[in-house]
């Protein structure tokens, strides 16, 4: 593939307006946005129909894992910004590295939702038990399955940049596959406080 | 200026402190419906440095730019809206 001899992304960037990645990526990132929008607004209107329940069924959520997995998800953001920055600045070995790190704790996000789940459906509770159950499962789950789907894409990622795909002049894939990896950490970003803080 | 206090550690940083001042809101810092409106405030400032500086849309064209921002917004305001006013007007709805 030839190697495009352009002036680094960063510093046409500073003047000029860019949308990083592939323009399709956005059109399934805004559609993701509103589907789970209206997942956020049901949840906060079946919430009002029984206050009471919801508040109560929320105090047997674990708040520590969530808030462990809410840092997992921003530091692997930030793992994935800094991956781009290095192949901005031609730091090549670099890249795979916080790669890497993404990944392990896009992992660790899913073994911390496999505990919780487990603790969940030892104590009898399922997506059937009541209302609230049902969007807690339901959300997270989807949620999850975009967990796993967002890893897969940072292991292809990590795969390429260990074969020094990106660099100064190709940052677009590495861009693609990142802005869905925020997308996936901007909606953990309200599920969070969500499900297992406001009451 | 030292690396970590840059865009866009300095926002990672942020974020991590306003995870843990949610933590605090919700643990023993406000009660009612202050925390929950104060909670989902915290939920829009993290949303809106996670838009701005990691998927990188403070230097992006519209329409994309003003598009999700916009619904980070459009989103917000339904939240607080439904969660300061819901119950009370859904009083008489028929629960699930």
């Amino acid at each position: 593939m030839p190697v495009e001899l352009t002036a680094p992304a960063s510093a046409a960037s500073k003047s000029a307006l860019r949308l990083p990645g592939d323009p399709d990526i956005w059109f399934l990132i805004f559609a993701e946005l509103m589907t789970f929008g209206m997942f956020f607004v049901a949840y906060v209107g079946y919430r009002a129909l029984e206050v009471d329940l919801f508040n109560e069924s929320q105090l047997s959520l674990d708040r520590t894992l969530g808030v462990i997995n809410t840092l997992f998800l921003l530091t692997s953001s930030w793992a994935v910004v800094t991956a781009i920055e290095s192949a901005r600045k031609n730091q090549l070995k670099a890249v795979p590295r916080y790669l890497a790190l993404a990944i392990a704790l896009g992992v660790g996000f899913m073994v911390i939702k496999y505990f919780e789940y487990s603790a969940k459906f030892a104590a009898g509770i399922s997506l059937t038990t009541n209302t609230f159950f049902n969007f807690y499962f339901a959300l997270t789950m989807i949620h999850l399955v975009h967990v796993i789907g967002g890893t897969i894409v940072l292991i292809v990622l990590w795969s390429n940049a260990r074969g020094g795909k990106y660099h100064a002049g190709n940052t677009r894939g590495l861009e693609t596959g990142a802005s869905f990896w925020h997308m996936v950490d901007l909606l953990w970003i309200f599920l969070f406080p969500l499900l297992y803080l406001l009451r | 200026m030292p690396a970590i206090l840059l865009n866009p550690h300095r926002t990672w940083l942020i974020l991590i402190i306003a995870t843990a001042a949610t933590f605090w809101v919700r643990a023993d810092g406000l009660v009612g419906i202050t925390a929950g409106a104060a909670t989902l405030a915290i939920a829009a400032i993290k949303g809106r440095l996670v838009i701005l500086d990691f998927m990188e849309l403070r230097h992006a064209p519209n329409p994309w730019r003003s598009v999700i921002s916009g619904w980070l917004m459009l989103v917000t305001v339904l939240l607080m809206v439904v969660y300061a006013f819901g119950p009370s007007l859904l009083a008489g709805v028929d629960k699930p």
